[in-house]
This record gives structure tokens, C-alpha cells and sequence, in this order.
């Protein structure tokens, strides 16, 4: 008999690595949204010494991408471990050659797959089933599992079906959906786990391995005469899955009482209208056909569990007689098919049944798509697909959940149906990211869904940037378990955490009648009401909402708890939402308080207790008036002067609007305007950068450290400051010989995040004040006057290019940044470098940016960072794939040569017509210096105003490449997880092309986008995600790998050690004709650093000789000297003064201070040895090194 | 041959010279290189309460602060075992280490101002084998809120949580700045402090003129700051039942055997060894033993309080040769300083 369930509330991601750890022997894991967790709770129950259920702690080993996950899991099960791995979308699809082997060896393996859209005209790393539909034709079976119960419970049934079918498996639930939301579920013990899993299976699984001892051959090679009958003799094991499976399901059903089925049909026995439907979208489906059946519908909805092997025999018995009219949903896109996947199964199971006699009547099929991308599917939805199939026709495709204006396959959905039980509350929050309200929900979850007879649900939604980022908390709770996987639409109490929040965006969507709403203000009670925008007053009356606020950012400073209201919302929350009677759930905060912050000590829990305490005493309820009195309104998102498509479409998506906006409103290949973060000022910080001009050197320091690009520096003729708003601040230019201008640093006030880098890179201590500098961090006033001055110093001509020097950075601040305001993390190691990129090259550059971090704030919608000049030129930014930017980029070269070659071809036929004087100029015009970039620029205008008087057919095409004449300057940029793994052979191949490529490695150390992950660049002794007991492999010296070819220019900078030499490597390597490789020092939040003092990190880490500057430059050697430069001094601090105000470190020190010491000392000696081999490589000669074979021969 | 065999807390040393809490103790082969180099035991480093607390808070917090924010990185570090207490917990590792690698007494030593959690923490020293314990009670001056009689009664309530919460001796370190020191150490005394250690050493932030900023300012002590514990010392012998440590100034054996004329029963230092090297305790023993030897001494016993105050004497009315004739003259010379 089990013991008693042990509830636990949970995501779907855990509640399936929970079982697939416990059942396996190795784990081979690569991060990837949205599944990185499974893989990183893997790595952490490994690193903490827990066992699987017989007794042995698994091994977990992180790979340099998807496929070599795949392909260390086939290697393994070969060697007769259970072995299992975790992934997603574009990560599943790296796994699919491997896939194949891994089923056609019949080898018993789950893959748990946290289904997820794929890259198309645009990357998501939200939730549908592109990618597990792309491998169902692999030979694995597919198991859907439709929440967060289920995930936990079908990885177990997947695991037994393999092993005894020997089948191997794909476990796929919906990725955030079901992946990333909590939910009270019943734990499987471990002894549910052994007594399921029969250890002879395991034994038959080990003995089919490869073993010398009974050698044998697999995976040959099979030729025309036997490889097709080969291939057959797998049918009988397929035939046997669903058995096996449904045999493992009423296993477990009969320890747990949970059964389930291949496939469940719910709803009415006799229904005339079925929906046929697989993942989380059945729950919502099922309880909405419950609903409507009760109000006298006659609907039911099919569940497909086991995806392939199909279950025909399964669906044609589980689907009533009676139904004649049917909806397959399936939530994936093929352009082109006759309908997706799922759809033409189900048409196919029908019609041959029908045929066969197997059943009277065929039904009508109709197929639809919902759900891609995390798309909400709602009751609502699933009530218009049943309306569809009550149509007199109902349409034979369609789509539900958006509307399609081109194409009108979309079906109209009506009002809001609320299905929730009786008893169940919903509830929703607005917070800030850096606030900790999505911290506190989830507690609340815990403390709520902890009480016998209590469920919860949790699902939060975050918005595209990484500072300053809105979240949406979503929560449910009830006394029955909570099958609702959308979002709250009718919440009896909304919390608003920030006024920037209700300012921009209606908060009052998902608010129930009646409901509650609490705000926190910054103002006496009696203000409250008067400082709402009117459509939120309006809202309130009309809905009948209890009005409630709280200054909670006061209270939560008055006890000592700046900056996180967290506790004093939650407290409010449970004060007046009722959810719990108010003195239990006050004491219940506090015992949970005691929990949290216990581990930091008895001062903060103290603090924390205050919080709550003075929260009660400092809430106020509101009286609402009778009619709204507000003279304003919401915010407008973008200013009225933004483009069409800025006001029409960017708009919307800013203020949590996208989800309205047709199909005809977007471009129909993912080509979007560039520089649209200028329409949208997020005003995201309270302190911004004041400039004080009367001590500032005007050295520009600040401004090319400013990971915002919001420091923007003009020098003008004195004359420009006339009509200058009073407030406009100028000095006079302190550059020598250069008398009667001006100066301006401008502070962009609203795109400011307040991260201080400009404060520590600033060299000034003006006079009398050792504490300040020229610049300075203060709180935000009055937005208006910064407004006007800013509108003014953009009249002021931006300085010319041709005159500004290149080669200092007290120069290079003149250069309009092309990269601005981007959603990167406050403090931003990376956007420096990206913003210099632009500055230097970027009216000529294009840019292939691998998938991640910098993908993300450069390209993650509604936003573009990069931008154009006032002439309309501007970097040409794409994203192809995490795996092949060098490769995406090298083809970026060679189609510009190509192009470049048949300009240049073109333009020698017409030499007469054109002017041989022109065409001789700009054929043979050296173009390595900025002037010489600028007169070849000029030429070109010449030459395209000459081309449109003449005509024909070499002109025509002259004129469409004659661009090319002026030359492209193509950059590859992305972070560490891309250069140093998963892109490493890629990298490596584009180097050793030759080609004219440059290359930017802005290194983190670590995948920083998907949250840590240790990679091949993560230094000895670090702690990291996958590295959670301390990385004990070296980091790779890509410097010296690409210096040995002899042809690649490399660099390794540090803005922050020495901001002049990056500024050298950078011009060096653009002008370098071949490939050159930038690794690039980017202090990351993923170090645990105070971001304030990111580049004093990066001098430390230069100092302790853990990032020495070099550069390696083969002109050099090809003139004859030595091409290898270190440009740092000896190291003078130690590796451990590096170290220690690193958390990545640190925790390693306190986790385990042995190793800790043991792998420093390992890292000293390295730095000691790293470094005597690079002054000794320092010292030598020309022909010491490696020669550029491309030009020597 | 002199017996330099001394008593303190309780405890026998082979000879009065001690290193106190400093940089030398932070690891297993830095004790060992002191006893090695002849103390005649070791104060751990000292565990700064703050530093504990701060380390920890500051710790989570730059775990915490980025969380929540990105739907792909809701968290940024995975959890490690044991974050939470690492320094306390690589503390005991060290001392308990140490216990076992040298055969003088290691004295483990703690550094705060509140209450925290003292007891508790002194609790798992006397597990990992430490010998006795060393309170220092360590008051950041600049809080020109705090009432004297608190600080005093902070420093007894110290000493009563640690002292119930052990068996082993516990000393305690102070500052001398109270408005009657006398007074203070008669009441530690009182409340059972097994030793009392004069004096600790306010880290006095430093001005740096050229670049117009604070610094730390640490720097190791020099011999004349050893007049003011050695002062306290000869005036608290005989009066007191608990240790007495001198600790402060002590750069050569002389600088040692004016603190036992004074009346301690250990000397203390730091200073000394990290400017000399850890082998200069042997220097300072062999010193004393040559001094001893030169001037007849039978032991360390028998130098020791030679000028100290005597108990049995009005201190006021005392005039014969000695601290307090030295204080007679200095203040007709200076003025009276209860005038």
C-alpha cells in the first residue's frame, strides 16, 4: 500500500525532472528556454549528493549543444545507462538525427520536452508544439501531457513504456504554460517509483548494451538489398506501445488513483460536437465542455495523450457515434499542408474506419490553429470553436484566439466566460521585476496552497525587457484542484505595485465586478483618487471596485526595507482579499517571513515583521466618488510625432495591446523599422545622471561606458545655443585651439536606468567636493525641462565625422551611437561594446547576432535598439540562430564581395558613360581610414546621381548593388555560449576562411540569457548553473586558439581596464582584411557583482592578470615584427582580490572552501603561467609566429 | 633555566607570549607556523558579527535582486549547499583544523556589538575544540546616539549569553573607553569573565589628502600604545580574579616584560609577527628567558605585578615609585585631570 501523497506545489518543469532524475543514471543537459530548469534542478540534486531510487546519484553532464546532448545520450545508452535528456524548440530540433538512431536502435530513452514555438519569421521562447511536431516522425513516441500533475505523472509512464517497449519516448508539455506554472500537485514517493519501475527491465536494458564481452556491431551501414526490410522489423514494438502504455498508466493508477488513458474523451456520452485536442489546452477545452453541457450543450472534447504510435484504435473507440461534427486543434503551423499534423491523423483514423465499417458516418472534420507562441486559449475560445461547429458551414480551416483581417480564417470570439467553480478566487498583480512581487506571489502560492483543502495555481507573465521589466501575477486559489491553464480574467482583486504601471497601461482588464482593487501610491490617502488617470477612475465606478492604497514604498523604507514592497503588498493583500481570516494569514506571513529570511538574520526578519506590521496600520480604503474627476489619462505610449507604424503597432505592443492587433498590422517576413526604442521613453529609474558642467573635462569617459547610450555628447559653434531653453546646459569646449564653441553632455533623462557606471568611469573631483563628480546620480525632477532640452540638442548638427579624432575616446564621443536606449540589464556589461560598434562602423555595418542576450535587448519586440542616422544610414542587424551566427555572417561577406565584385564589374563596363575620372577614383580608393570611408561615400553619391540619366541593362544593375562600392563592414556578434560552445566549430571554421569578418565575443563567462549556465568560457572555481559545485575545467583561451592560425587579427579588451586599448582593437580589427576576433570582458548580473562597480571588476580582472589585454595583429608580423602585443601590466593584485567581491565565487567559499581554496590556487598558478608564456610570446620575434599564408603563399 | 610556564584562563601555556586575532590566524598552516614559531598559544582570527551578517544579507541579495524579472532567467545562481552560513561554517572548519594540528591552545575569538547570535555561535566554537573563547566587544565609534550605561550593560549581557551557553573560559577584549574603565572590568570580573584582554583597536579611518578620501587606515600598533594597557593592567592585578592580557605594542621581548612587571598574565601580539615573521615569537620567548636569566628570575611567577599597583593599597594615597607616582607627577606637571 503507498503511504499517504505528499502534496507540493511546483512548476511543470520541476514536477517532471523530479521523476526523469529519479529514474535515470545520466542526465546530458544544455540550457534552453523553457526547460533550462529541468537540466539546472538536475545538475543541483546531482551537485548535492542526492540519489535516484536505487541508490546511485546520477551523473549530469552539460554539452556544447542540443545535438551533443543527443548524441552523449546515445552514446550512453549504448553503454547501457538510463539515460535521459531536456529540451526544447530549436534545442529539439539539433537532437533529430540522433533521434532517429537513437528509435531505430530500439533503444529505451525519454527526451522531456517543454514544448515550445520555433524560430521563424521571429524567435519565441514561448510555448506550442512546432517542435515536437517536427520530430514525430523520428520513431520516437510521443507522450502529451496537459499540466502540471500530469507532468509529473506521465514522465513516469513514459519511463516504464520505454523500458518495456523499448520504444524510446518524447514527454512533451506545453512550455510556460505548463512548464513555468505552479500548482498544487501529489508527489510520486520514491517507493511509488521503485515499485513501478521493474528493475528487470533495467537489467534487460543494461544487457542489450555494447559490451566487448559479447561483442557485437550496431549501427552499420545497409545497402538496397536488406536496409527496407531492416527497417520494418520495428513495426511489432510499435504496435505494442499503446498497450504497454496504457498498461503503465493503469499501474500507476492503481498505486495512486490517478488513471488515465491514451485518450480521454470528456463531456457528454451522446455529444454532437467533439473538439479533438492534446496539451494543456484539453484542460481549459474539457472544463469549458462541462460548462456548457450544464447550460444544455451537448459537447464533448477528445484528449490525445499518445501522440505516435497513433492511437487509432483508441481514438475511434473513444469517440462518441453521435458526433458528426468535429474540431481538431492543434497549436502548431505547417504553411503549405493540407492542414497540420494532428488534423489530418484524426481525418485519416475517421475516414478509414468509416471505410472499413469500423464506424457508420463520417463526420465532419474541421481544423483549426490556436495557442502558438504562449497565445491564451480561454473558455471563450473554445466556446467559439464549438459555435464553429454549429455553423450552418462551418469553415474547414480557422484559426481562434486572433484576428485575421487578411485571410479571415479567424473565428469571432465572444464575451469572457467565466467557468471557475464556486469558491475559487482569482487574483492579479502588477509589479516591477526589481520588486519582488513575483517573489511574493509565488510565497503567497505557498502559503495559501500549503492549508489541507486549499489549492493553488500560479502563472506570471514578463514583459520583453530586462530592466525595468512590468510582470503580470497571476493566482488562483480554491478548495478543489485548479485545472485552468490561462490567464485570470475575472480577478476579485487586482494590486498595482508601481503608479508608472496604472499610468501606462489599463490595470482594470482582468477585474470582476465588485472586485477590489489596491494600489500603491505615493500619496496621503485624501490624494489618491485625484492623481488615477480618468479610465481608471472610470473603470473603478463602473465596476463597483473597493478602492484600497497603501504608500507602500514609504512604509517599506520607514522599516528599513528599501526598495522592496514585496512584503508590505503581500500583507495588504492577505488584509483585506479575504482569502484567509485576517490574523491567521498576518501570522502566517510572518511565520513565512521567519522562513525566508531567517538564513539573514534575526535583523531582517525583524525588519521584514515591521514591514507587515505598519503595512495593516498604513492601509487605507478609498472613498470611490460617484463620477470621475481626473483631468488626465493614461500616458501615451509613444509620442505623436513617432512614425505610423510606431503609433499603429509598436504602440499597442507597448501597452500590453499586441494581443489585438490583426494580422494585416504585421509585416509578413519579420522585417521590422529599426531605432524604435527613441519612440519609447520608459522613464524605468527614479535616480538618473545629472551633469555637472562646470567640472567635467569633457573627456568622454562617461558617455562611451554608457550601457543606455543616454550620454550624448555635441561640440557646436557658440552661435547653435541661441533660442536654448533656459535650463539647457552648455560649457565652453576645453579642447585647446579649438576657441568659440560650446560643449554639451546631454542626459536622455526619460531612458536613463540609473545604473552609475558613468559616475564610477568619471575621473573628476570637482573642487570642495571629494564626494561627487562631474557626474552624478540624483532623483528625477521635473521631466518636462529635460524634455525641451533634449529636442534642443538634437537641432544641433551632429558633429562630422571627418572631423572627429578616431583615435581617443575623448574624440569618439562626437559619433552618434546607431545602438540606444536598449532593454539590457541596468548596468550592462555587453551594450558598451555593442554601442562603440556602432559609433565607429555603424553607417556601413551589417551585424549577425547570434541568439541570446544580445539578441534579445537588440531585437526582442516591441523595441529596436539599433537605429539609423539623420541620413537614413544605420547598422543592418539580423539573428539567424544560437548555433550558426559565424557561419550567418560569413554568408553576410560573401554575398557583399559578390556583390561588391559585380558593382565593381558593372561599373568598368560603363567607365566612358560614367566618367573615367569617377570610376578610376572609386575603383582604386583606399578605404581603411574613416576620411577615406567618407570620400568613397561622397564618390558614390556622385556616381548615383550620374547613373539615373542613363539607362539599360549594366546600369540597372549597377544601380542595384552600388552600395557595395562603398565597403561593408560585417560583424558577428554574440556572448560566450555561442563562441566558446555551441557556435565553437562554426567560429572556428569562419576564421580559418579568411574572409574579412569581424567578430565580437562579448563574454559573460556564463549563458547569461538563459539565467547562468556555465560554459566553456566559465573561470576555475566559479559557481554556476551546471557548475553548481564550482567549475573544475579552465576557461578556453579562444585568444590564442584563433592567434594560431597565424591569419585572424584577435583582441582581448576590457572596456573597463582600458577603454583606449578596446578603442584601438576595435579600429584595428574593422580595418584588418581578414577575419578578427574581439573577446570582449562583460561584467554580467550572473557574476553576483553590485552592477555599480562592473568596471571596476573589469580592471580587477585585468590587474589579477585573470583577463590580460592583448592583441595579436598579423600586419604586424607581415612588416616584420612580432604581431603578438600584451597591453596590460604584470598582475598586481591577486586572482582571489579579483574573486572575492564576486558572488560566483563566493559561494563556492562558503559551499565548499576547500575546493574553493584548492581551485584558486590552481587559477593563481594558471594566471602565473598564463602570463609567462605571454610575455615570453611578447619578447619574440616576427618569425616566431605563424605566417598569414593568404598573403605570403 | 627559568620557568616561563604561565596561567591563563585556566589554561597552562609554555610561556606567556600569545598571538592575538589577526591576519596570521586565517588559516590551518598559519596557526601552525605560530606555534611553530613558539607561542605559547593562538587567538584565532576574529569572526566580525557584522561581517557575518553582512556578508550573508549582501550575499542574497545580489542573488535575489535580478530574479523575477526575465521569463528566461527567473533565477541566476543554482542553490549550493550551505550558502547561507559559510563563513561561520568555514570558521569552525578552521578552528576545529587547527585544534588538532598544533599542541598549544587555540582560542577562538568573536567580533560585535549586538546581541546576535553570540551564544549559539559560541557554542559551536567550544564543539570544534577550541580552548577558550575571546569576546571582543567592538563598538564602531561615529554613533553619537548611544547612552554609555547601554554599551556598558550591552558588554555584561555579552558575556552572560556566551558564559551560559559554554563551559569552556571565555575572555573578553575591550576598548578602553569607558567614563571609569576601573569600573567596567571590576564589574566583567564580577559577571564571571574568565580573562579580560586590554586593549582592542578602533579601526581609525585614515584621510588621504591627495585623493581626498577615507581609507581604512589599518595600521599594526606600535610600543608606546602599550602605556595605556599596561597602565590598566598594573592597576587592575590583584583586584581582579579573572586573566589578564596585554595585547597592544609589543614589538620586542623588553616591550613583553614590561607588560608582566605590570601585572599580565599573557602578552599579546600580532603586530610584531606579521612585521617580523611568525619565527619572532621564539625571538620574543628567548628575549624574556635571557632577561629572566640575567636578573635572577626563577620563572615568569615571579616577575609578574612586580609593578603593579598593589591590591592592599589606597591607590590615591600611594607614593612610592611606580604608575602612579608617574601619574602624580604628571599631573603637577600637566595640570590635575580631576581638577
Amino acid at each position: 500500500m503507498a503511504a499517504a501523497p505528499s502534496r507540493a506545489i511546483i512548476d511543470g518543469n520541476e514536477a517532471a525532472a523530479s521523476v526523469a532524475y529519479r529514474t535515470n543514471e545520466l542526465c546530458s543537459i544544455y540550457p534552453i528556454t523553457p526547460s533550462s530548469t529541468m537540466a539546472e534542478l538536475a545538475d543541483e540534486w546531482s551537485a548535492h549528493g542526492r540519489t535516484n531510487v536505487w541508490g546511485t546519484v546520477p551523473t549530469v553532464v552539460e554539452m556544447q549543444s542540443e545535438g551533443g546532448a543527443a548524441g552523449a545520450t546515445h552514446g550512453a545508452l549504448q553503454g547501457g545507462a538510463l539515460s535521459t535528456t531536456f529540451t526544447a524548440s530549436q534545442g529539439l530540433l539539433l537532437m533529430i538525427p540522433n533521434m532517429y538512431k537513437i528509435a531505430g536502435e530500439l533503444t529505451s530513452a525519454v527526451i522531456h520536452v517543454a514544448a515550445r514555438s520555433l524560430a521563424t519569421q521571429g524567435l519565441s521562447i514561448f510555448g506550442d508544439h512546432q517542435d515536437v511536431m517536427a520530430v514525430r516522425q523520428t520513431g520516437f513516441a510521443m507522450l502529451a501531457s496537459a499540466s502540471v500533475q500530469e507532468a509529473h505523472d506521465l514522465a513516469l509512464v513514459a519511463q516504464l513504456a520505454t523500458l518495456e517497449s523499448r520504444v524510446p519516448f518524447v514527454h512533451f508539455f506545453d512550455g510556460f504554460r505548463t512548464s513555468h506554472e505552479l500548482n498544487t500537485l501529489e508527489m510520486l514517493s520514491d517507493e511509488d517509483l521503485r515499485q513501478l519501475v521493474s528493475t528487470d527491465l533495467v537489467r534487460a536494458h543494461r544487457a542489450r548494451a555494447l559490451s566487448p564481452e559479447n561483442p557485437f556491431i550496431r549501427g552499420t551501414a545497409q545497402n538496397p538489398d536488406t536496409y527496407f526490410q531492416s527497417r520494418e522489423t520495428a513495426n511489432t514494438f510499435y504496435q505494442e506501445v499503446p498497450g504497454i502504455t496504457q498498461s503503465a498508466m493503469d499501474r500507476l493508477a492503481a498505486r495512486t488513483g490517478r488513471q488515465y488513458h491514451l485518450v480521454d474523451y470528456h463531456g457528454s456520452p451522446d455529444a454532437e460536437r467533439v473538439i479533438v485536442i492534446m496539451g494543456s489546452g484539453a484542460e481549459t477545452a474539457a472544463a469549458t465542455a462541462q460548462r456548457l453541457n450544464a447550460d444544455g450543450a451537448n459537447v464533448g472534447v477528445l484528449q490525445i495523450r499518445l501522440y505516435r504510435p497513433f492511437p487509432t484504435a483508441e481514438i475511434i473507440g473513444a469517440l462518441p457515434a453521435s458526433a458528426r461534427r468535429i474540431a481538431v486543434l492543434d497549436r502548431t503551423k505547417e504553411p503549405g499542408a493540407l492542414a497540420e499534423p494532428l488534423f489530418l491523423d484524426i481525418t485519416s483514423a475517421l475516414g478509414e474506419a468509416v471505410a472499413r465499417g469500423e464506424r457508420a458516418t463520417m463526420p465532419l472534420v474541421i481544423g483549426g490553429r490556436y495557442g502558438l507562441s504562449s497565445k491564451e486559449f480561454t473558455p471563450a475560445m473554445v466556446a467559439a470553436v464549438y459555435d464553429e461547429l454549429a455553423a450552418e458551414a462551418p469553415r474547414p480551416r480557422f484559426t481562434v484566439g486572433i484576428t485575421d483581417d487578411v485571410t479571415h480564417l479567424s473565428l469571432p470570439v465572444g464575451e469572457d466566460l467565466d467557468i471557475m467553480p464556486e469558491g475559487t478566487v482569482g487574483a492579479v498583480f502588477y509589479g516591477l521585476g526589481s520588486d519582488g512581487t513575483v517573489g511574493a506571489n509565488k510565497n503567497t502560492i505557498k502559503i495559501l496552497g500549503s492549508s489541507e483543502g486549499t489549492y493553488a495555481q500560479g502563472y506570471f507573465v514578463y514583459d520583453s525587457k530586462k530592466s525595468g521589466s512590468r510582470t503580470v501575477s497571476h493566482l488562483r486559489f480554491g478548495p478543489a484542484p485548479i485545472r485552468a491553464p490561462y490567464l485570470v480574467s475575472q480577478a476579485s482583486f487586482v494590486g498595482c505595485h508601481h503608479m508608472s504601471i496604472l499610468e501606462r497601461v489599463v490595470i482594470l482588464e482582468f477585474a470582476k465586478p465588485g472586485g477590489t482593487l489596491l494600489i500603491n501610491a505615493p500619496f496621503p490617502p485624501e490624494a489618491v483618487w485625484d492623481n488615477l488617470p480618468s479610465s481608471l477612475q472610470r473603470g473603478i465606478i463602473e465596476r463597483g471596485l473597493e478602492l484600497y492604497a497603501i504608500d507602500a514604498t514609504a512604509v517599506a523604507r520607514e522599516a528599513g526595507l528599501a526598495g522592496r514592497t514585496n512584503t508590505v503588498l503581500q500583507t495588504c493583500f492577505f488584509a483585506i482579499s479575504g482569502v484567509l481570516p485576517k490574523e491567521v494569514a498576518i501570522e502566517k506571513v510572518k511565520a513565512s517571513i521567519r522562513k525566508t529570511y531567517g538564513k539573514r538574520g534575526a535583523e531582517v526578519v525583524a525588519k521584514n515583521e515591521a514591514a507587515v506590521d505598519a503595512s495593516v496600520s498604513n492601509l487605507h480604503r478609498i472613498e470611490v466618488p460617484s463620477g470621475v474627476t481626473a483631468q488626465h489619462d493614461l500616458l501615451a505610449p509613444v509620442p505623436a510625432h513617432a512614425p505610423e507604424f510606431v503609433r499603429d503597432v509598436t504602440a499597442q505592443m507597448l501597452i500590453g495591446r499586441g494581443d489585438h492587433l490583426p494580422v494585416s498590422a504585421l509585416p509578413v517576413d519579420g522585417t521590422y523599422p529599426s531605432g524604435t526604442t527613441a519612440y519609447e521613453k520608459r522613464n524605468v529609474s527614479e535616480i538618473i545622471a545629472v551633469w555637472d558642467k562646470d567640472a567635467c573635462i569633457q573627456c568622454g569617459n562617461c558617455s562611451m561606458v554608457c550601457p543606455h547610450a543616454v550620454l550624448r555628447a555635441k561640440r557646436f559653434r557658440t552661435k547653435h545655443l541661441d533660442g536654448a531653453p533656459e535650463s539647457y546646459e552648455s560649457a565652453p569646449l576645453n579642447a585647446a585651439g579649438i576657441p568659440g564653441e560650446h560643449y554639451t553632455l546631454q542626459v536622455y533623462a526619460e531612458d536613463c536606468t540609473g545604473c552609475g557606471l558613468c559616475v564610477e568611469a568619471c575621473p573628476v573631483k570637482p573642487v570642495e567636493q571629494p564626494n561627487r563628480r562631474a557626474i552624478n546620480l540624483a532623483p528625477v525632477r521635473d521631466r518636462e525641462p529635460a524634455r525641451e532640452n533634449i529636442a534642443f540638442f538634437e537641432s544641433i548638427p551632429v558633429n562630422t565625422r571627418s572631423k572627429v579624432d578616431f583615435g581617443n575616446v575623448r574624440g569618439i564621443q562626437y559619433l552618434e551611437p546607431l545602438f540606444e536606449f536598449s532593454g539590457a540589464c541596468s548596468g550592462c556589461g555587453e551594450t558598451p561594446y555593442v554601442k562603440l560598434l556602432t559609433q565607429l562602423f555603424g553607417d556601413r555595418a551589417m551585424v549577425a547576432n547570434a541568439t541570446g542576450c544580445s539578441s534579445i535587448y537588440g531585437g526582442n519586440l516591441p523595441t529596436t535598439p539599433w537605429t539609423k542616422n539623420a541620413a537614413g544610414r544605420g547598422p543592418a542587424w539580423s539573428n539567424s540562430l544560437f548555433e550558426d551566427n559565424a557561419e550567418f555572417g560569413l554568408g553576410m561577406r560573401l554575398a557583399a564581395d559578390l556583390q561588391a565584385g559585380l558593382a565593381s564589374k558593372r561599373l568598368r563596363g560603363l567607365r566612358h558613360q560614367v566618367g573615367a575620372e569617377l570610376v578610376d577614383a572609386i575603383l582604386t580608393a583606399p578605404q581603411e581610414r574613416e576620411n577615406e570611408i567618407l570620400a568613397q561615400q561622397d564618390r558614390v553619391e556622385r556616381l548615383r546621381e550620374r547613373l539615373e540619366s542613363l539607362d539599360g541593362t549594366a546600369v540597372q544593375d549597377l544601380v542595384s548593388v552600388v552600395d557595395h562600392l562603398v565597403r561593408r563592414s560585417v560583424w558577428i556578434v554574440g556572448g560566450d555560449g555561442w563562441a566558446y560552445d555551441i557556435g565553437s566549430g562554426g567560429l572556428d571554421h569562419v576564421l580559418a576562411s579568411g574572409r574579412d569578418v569581424n567578430v565580437l565575443v562579448m563574454d559573460t563567462e556564463v549563458y547569461s540569457n538563459t539565467g547562468g549556465q556555465s560554459s566553456k568560457s566559465t573561470p576555475l572555481g566559479a559557481v554556476a548553473k551546471f557548475a553548481a559545485a564550482g567549475k573544475t575545467t579552465t576557461k578556453k583561451d579562444l585568444a590564442m586558439q584563433a592567434a594560431a592560425y597565424g591569419h585572424v587579427y584577435v583582441a582581448r579588451v576590457a572596456m573597463g581596464a582600458d577603454p583606449q586599448q578596446t578603442l584601438k582593437a576595435f579600429r584595428e580589427a574593422e580595418a584588418y582584411d581578414g577575419p578578427s576576433l574581439i573577446i570582449a570582458y562583460s561584467h554580467c548580473i550572473a557574476h553576483g557583482i553590485d552592477m555599480r562597480k562592473g568596471l571596476d571588476q573589469q580592471y580587477k580582472a585585468v590587474a589579477s592578470g585573470h583577463w590580460p589585454l592583448m592583441r595579436y595583429n598579423p600586419i604586424l608580423r607581415a612588416a616584420g615584427r612580432n604581431p603578438f602585443l600584451l597591453d596590460s601590466p604584470r598582475p598586481r593584485i591577486t586572482l582571489n582580490d579579483y574573486h572575492k567581491n564576486e558572488l560566483r565565487f563566493r559561494m563556492l567559499a562558503s559551499a565548499d572552501p576547500v575546493e574553493a581554496d584548492r581551485l584558486l590556487q590552481l587559477g593563481q598558478q594558471q594566471v602565473a603561467r598564463r602570463w609567462a608564456e605571454y610575455e615570453q610570446m611578447a619578447t619574440r620575434e616576427a618569425h616566431d609566429f605563424a605566417a598569414d599564408a593568404r598573403k605570403e603563399g | 633555566m627559568p620557568d616561563l610556564t604561565t596561567r591563563y584562563l585556566g589554561l597552562t601555556l609554555r610561556n606567556p607570549v600569545v598571538a592575538s586575532a589577526g591576519p596570521l590566524s586565517q588559516t590551518v598552516d598559519g596557526v601552525r607556523r605560530l606555534a611553530d614559531g613558539g607561542v605559547g598559544a593562538v587567538v584565532l582570527y576574529s569572526l566580525f558579527e557584522e561581517q557575518l551578517r553582512h556578508e550573508a544579507a549582501r550575499d542574497i541579495y545580489l542573488e535575489e535582486v535580478h530574479e523575477e524579472s526575465f521569463a528566461e532567467s527567473l533565477t541566476y545562481f543554482p542553490t549550493v549547499p550551505a550558502n547561507d552560513s559559510g563563513l561561520s561554517d568555514r570558521y569552525l572548519r578552521l578552528l576545529e583544523q587547527a585544534v588538532r594540528a598544533v599542541d598549544v591552545p587555540v582560542i577562538g575569538s568573536i567580533n560585535g556589538s549586538t546581541l546576535g547570535s553570540w551564544a549559539q555561535f559560541g557554542r559551536q566554537m567550544q564543539d570544534a575544540g577550541a580552548a577558550a573563547l575571546e569576546l571582543n566587544v567592538f563598538l564602531v565609534p561615529g554613533d553619537v546616539t548611544v547612552d554609555g550605561e547601554i554599551i556598558e550593560r550591552r558588554h555584561l549581557e555579552i558575556l552572560g549569553l556566551v558564559k551560559e551557553a559554554v563551559s569552556i573560559p571565555v575572555a573578553v577584549k575591550l576598548s578602553p573607553y569607558f567614563s571609569s574603565f576601573g569600573s567596567m572590568a571590576m564589574r566583567l570580573d564580577a559577571a564571571g569573565a574568565d580573562g579580560l584582554v586590554l586593549f582592542n583597536r578602533w579601526i581609525q579611518p585614515r584621510i588621504d589628502i591627495e585623493a581626498i578620501t577615507v581609507d581604512t587606515g589599518l595600521e599594526l600598533s606600535a610600543p608606546a600604545e602599550a602605556r595605556l594597557p599596561q597602565t590598566w593592567i598594573a592597576a587592575l592585578h590583584g583586584r581582579v580574579r579573572a586573566s589578564l592580557a596585554g595585547t597592544t605594542g609589543v614589538e620586542t621581548a623588553d616591550d613583553v616584560i614590561r607588560y608582566l612587571l605590570a601585572g599580565a598574565d599573557v602578552v599579546m601580539t600580532t603586530s610584531a609577527l606579521v612585521r617580523q615573521g611568525e619565527d619572532y615569537a621564539g625571538l620574543l620567548v628567548a628575549g624574556l628567558d635571557n632577561w629572566l636569566e640575567r636578573k635572577g628570575f626563577g620563572s615568569v611567577d615571579a616577575v609578574r605585578g612586580l609593578l603593579a599597583v598593589p591590591a592592599d593599597v589606597d591607590t590615591s594615597g600611594y607614593g612610592r615609585a611606580g604608575y602612579v607616582s608617574a601619574l602624580e607627577r604628571a599631573k603637577s606637571t600637566y595640570g590635575a585631570i580631576d581638577a
